[in-house]
């Protein structure tokens, strides 16, 4: 038997399948159990296959796991052509069918066999497989009892009614959600047709299978959230009240929550006319004194380039988000992948002077976020937080308390007027704002325009003590240099006085070493979990600090260890580059697991990664995960 | 108690408070329309009743990019074409600022041009000044968006087969809701124009006539100039939409063949402007949002106060 469910709700895009996963998931986890979500789904508004799935246990779930073992197929009642065998064949059964290949042995399968026909079930040889593999198949007329009792779109609900009955749950918390969120005749129909399907399931059906909920407890309450949530709330927590954004998947999520929250927190959100403006118009209201953000996905964070650049040259502090999807140009819009890290390291003009965090979970998400704040506004420096669709998507319990903090609105190195008076000024009475002489830390402090005694010039050319266009030799060198020395002061600062960013796992003095960064760090953590528990000897690190890079902790894990693999979702290995870059050493200790096919890395495919490494086999893990060897073999 | 105490200041302002005392001095041509620009803004901001220290002067790159370099103010000197959107943001974060917006033709109506007829769509309480000389001159006299057709330069060198943009057309069609057109031959008329821009609530555009002597040789230096307000050969209401557009066509037809006309011609001085707009649907503050980060007793709102929604 199982100790952790993971379910799977399968249908078309539009079908519900979103809200109904979420509220199932936040059941599972008020039933005591940790859960955590995955999402798959393509660039289309209605129809095309999508699915959800939630892994819950009695313990830590930081990852998908490897397969599932509970199968709700909707159906795809949006599905283009249902009477034709179309260009895509029949799509009303490929929610059915498509999900076959990872279901796991002894899994169980509900279908609505008031959409998918049996016809349609014996052509993809449903029966036949069953048998080979232990599933326990129940089809169900989902449709026909939704509409008995309701209307044809509560299909979903009587899914949920068969999915608990099936695997022993209490409905109760299913039932409050449902209260929570609905009312009247509406919610009255969604109730009957949950227990007349948990009814029914129990009478018409015979149990063979194992699987049951797991059980479980939580010491303390318990919130369901995602990554998105995380970076919004800890923008919020940070006093960010101005948002600028043009949509685009997946850093859409994060725009939308923001622009819901802030007309109640007295902020500002604009949706301009592209992501040039987008990123301009939060350096503009940076400028004029608020915290500002903006964000987007690879190819909307490519606009931004100049006015990134602007705010390195002007010192206008900023945090800017880059939510990945696979690339190149277009590419897979609604898959994750990690391959945007060059680009947000080194993308616009000159040397790079930015910070760059890549939070690996959802709570690192929150912290990073808070952090790039704290120190764009200290340093008066663009902050980005890199990561993907994957930890946008995804959501886990997190402790509520864990969110009980004060806020964090300080503007940092601003002046007030007082403040100003006292500043140094040129003879014609213009703030020296860009003072190389009594920098501390790189650091000169700032005045916002309408204050008295603050007037300067910002330009995006080099420029003066008062901001003046200047090309003097001697006035550009001690510009760059006190530049420059805000991010060795960063890097001071985040060894010396802070908390680490990065995330170990694994006994310390094991001699193999698997690193990984952003939301690999999950299928890393599990996998290394399970290597130890096989007898291996493997560590982890998750690093976030990728400009300024975390060079003493990777170094101090590098020497640590005989060998290490490096896990990420991309094709060309850009963190392993981006540490040798950084540390011009190790080339020969590092090999790569890469994966790029849009799926995340599930755990297995790490464990059977190190195994096939170590073997020195020459051969792929699996069909579409790839070994890049290191230097020299 | 605001944090912003040159904001609203009443006080007599001597119009060299807006010229730097020591370096830099204007790096422009001899002879160049940008001269005018600045002169008209030094004379304008004081008679609106602006300190320098309450003006925000938001440029993009070119000859006329360097106008802030040389008005003494906040300045803010950005990048190719993307004056108005760090200018509108500067604005809604602290509405009590007086922006303006300034940048060439290439840059305003060229790179920018989106930026430019989002901005009017808008009509962010800003006003926007393009030095319209018809040419790139900083780069060395290539073909811009406002040159004539046929105009002959290095990039276009038989002549450009392009029919120029119409600037106070599109700013029409776009939403600003005030359009004039001055030139820098004509300094007493600049300065009344970039006055009442000023003094506009709203997105006041000025298409700015600064001849370029060292790049557009060929081009008349925009003398004689008609005011179409004073002339008695025009006859339209700036306050009618269909009449000002038919002015402006009239205007731009003509200017390629050698008649220079200049004044307003399009003022809506009932629109509200985009942060009024805002404020309506319930999506702008009260207060200017830039003091509430002054405001020691602030009270902050939390994401743990969200967390029912998640629970």
């Amino acid at each position: 038997m199982s100790d952790e469910l993971i379910w799977r709700i399968a249908g078309g895009s539009g079908d519900g399948i979103d809200s109904t996963s979420q509220n199932f998931a936040k059941a599972l986890m008020r039933s005591g159990l940790d859960v955590f979500t995955h999402r798959h789904y393509p660039s289309r508004i209605r129809g095309g296959h999508t699915y959800v799935e939630i892994r819950a246990a009695d313990r830590e779930v930081q990852s998908r796991g490897d397969g599932y073992n509970f199968l709700l197929s909707l159906g795809d009642s949006f599905a283009r052509n249902p009477q034709e065998e179309a260009y895509y064949g029949n799509e009303e059964i490929k929610p059915l069918s498509e999900n076959l290949d990872e279901l796991r042995e002894g899994g169980i399968i509900v279908y609505d066999e008031g959409l998918i026909s049996e016809e349609d079930v014996e052509e993809v040889n449903l029966h036949e497989r069953a048998e080979e593999n232990d599933w326990h198949v129940f089809p169900v007329d989902l449709r026909g009892l939704a509409k008995e009792h309701g209307r044809e779109v509560m299909r979903n609900t009587a899914g949920v009614g068969v999915t608990a009955a099936l695997l022993d749950m209490d409905l109760e918390h299913i039932e409050d959600l449902m209260s929570d969120a609905m009312g009247g005749d509406i919610l009255e129909a969604n109730l009957e047709i949950l227990h007349e399907a948990y009814e029914m399931t129990r009478e018409e059906h015979d149990f063979e299978h194992d699987l049951r909920a797991p059980e479980g407890s939580h010491e303390t309450e318990q919130a369901l959230l995602s990554g998105s949530n995380a970076i919004a709330y800890g923008a919020i927590d940070a006093g960010c009240r101005f948002i600028a954004g043009y949509p685009m998947t997946p850093w859409t999520d994060v725009f939308t929550i923001l622009s819901q929250n802030f007309p109640d927190m007295g902020g500002v959100s604009e949706q301009v006319e592209d992501e040039i403006a987008a990123a301009a118009l939060a350096v503009g209201a940076s400028h004029a004194g608020v915290k500002a953000m903006s964000g987007s996905s690879g190819g909307g964070f490519a606009l931004m380039s100049e006015p990134l650049g602007l705010a390195e040259m002007t010192e206008t502090p900023l945090v800017l988000i880059e939510a990945m999807r696979a690339g190149p140009s277009t590419g897979m819009p609604t898959k994750p992948e990690q391959a945007d890290l060059e680009h947000v390291l080194y993308t616009s003009q000159g040397d790079s002077q930015r910070v760059v965090f890549a939070p690996g979970n959802i709570e690192e998400a929150y912290e990073q976020t808070r952090l790039a704040f704290e120190i764009a506004w200290d340093y008066q420096i663009p902050a980005i937080i890199i990561y993907d669709q994957k930890l946008s998507g995804e959501n886990t319990n997190v402790d509520v308390e864990f969110f009980d903090r004060d806020p964090q609105p300080d503007l940092g190195s601003t002046l007030t007027e007082e403040e100003l008076r006292e500043a140094a000024h040129d003879n014609s009475g213009k703030f020296k704002r860009f003072n190389h002489e009594d920098a501390e830390n790189g650091v000169a402090p700032r005045s916002i325009p309408g204050q008295k005694g603050g007037r300067y010039l910002a330009t995006g050319n080099e420029h003066s003590p008062v901001g003046h266009i200047s090309e003097d030799p001697d006035n550009r060198v001690a510009q760059m240099e006190r530049r420059l020395e805000k991010l060795e002061s960063i890097r001071a600062e985040l060894d010396e006085e802070r908390d680490s960013t990065q995330t170990y796992y694994g006994p310390d003095d094991a001699d193999y070493g698997i690193i990984t960064w952003g939301s690999s760090q999950g299928a890393v953590a599990e996998a290394i979990e399970r290597l130890n528990a096989q007898g291996h000897s493997v560590k982890g690190i998750s690093v976030s600090d990728m400009m300024p890079f975390a060079e003493k902790e990777v170094t101090e894990f590098l020497e640590s260890v005989d060998e290490a693999m490096v896990v990420e979702m991309n094709a060309t290995a850009q963190f392993r580059g981006l540490i040798q870059k950084e540390l011009g050493r190790f080339g020969d200790k590092m090999t790569s697991l890469l994966k790029f096919n849009g799926n995340p890395f599930e755990p297995a495919e790490i464990v059977e990664g190190y195994e096939v490494n170590l073997a020195d086999e020459d051969r792929q893990p699996t069909a579409q995960v790839r070994i890049e060897p290191a230097a020299g073999d | 108690m605001s944090a912003f105490n040159a904001i609203g200041e009443e006080r007599e302002i001597d119009r060299d408070e807006y010229t730097p005392g020591v370096e830099p001095q204007p790096t422009w041509c001899p002879g160049c329309g940008d001269f005018g620009v600045l002169k008209s803004l030094k004379q304008a901001l004081p008679e609106a009743g602006k300190t320098p220290e309450e003006v925000l002067t938001v440029t993009g790159i070119g000859c006329s990019g360097k106008l802030n370099s040389y008005l003494d103010t906040y300045g803010f000197h950005t990048i190719h074409g993307r004056s108005l959107p760090v200018a509108r943001a500067a604005k809604l974060a602290n509405p009590e600022l007086e922006v303006i917006a300034a940048g060439g033709d290439g840059d305003g109506y060229g790179i920018g041009g989106n930026h430019f007829i989002h901005t009017a769509r808008e009509n962010h309480d800003i006003t926007y000044i393009v030095f319209n000389n018809e040419i790139f001159g900083l780069t060395k006299g290539q073909t811009s968006p406002t040159s004539p057709k046929g105009h002959k330069s290095k990039t276009q060198p038989s002549g450009s087969a392009k029919t120029p943009l119409r600037p106070l057309s599109t700013s029409l069609n776009a939403g600003a809701s005030y359009i004039a057109r001055t030139a820098a031959v004509n300094p007493n008329q600049a300065k009344e124009i970039i006055k009442e821009a000023i003094e506009h609530d709203g997105f006041a555009h000025v298409d700015f006539l600064t001849q370029c002597p060292t790049w557009n040789k060929d081009a008349r230096q925009y003398v004689p100039y008609v005011d179409v307000q004073e002339s008695d050969d025009y006859d339209f209401d700036v306050n009618d939409r269909a009449e000002a557009a038919e002015m402006m066509r009239e205007t731009e037809d003509v200017l390629n063949e050698g008649t220079v006309l200049t004044g307003r011609y399009y003022v809506e001085d009932d629109r509200p402007s985009y942060s009024q707009e805002k404020h309506a649907v319930g999506e702008m503050p009260d207060q200017p949002l830039a003091e509430r980060y002054f405001d020691d007793d602030a009270e902050w709102e939390r994401s743990y106060d969200l967390l029912e929604r998640h629970t």
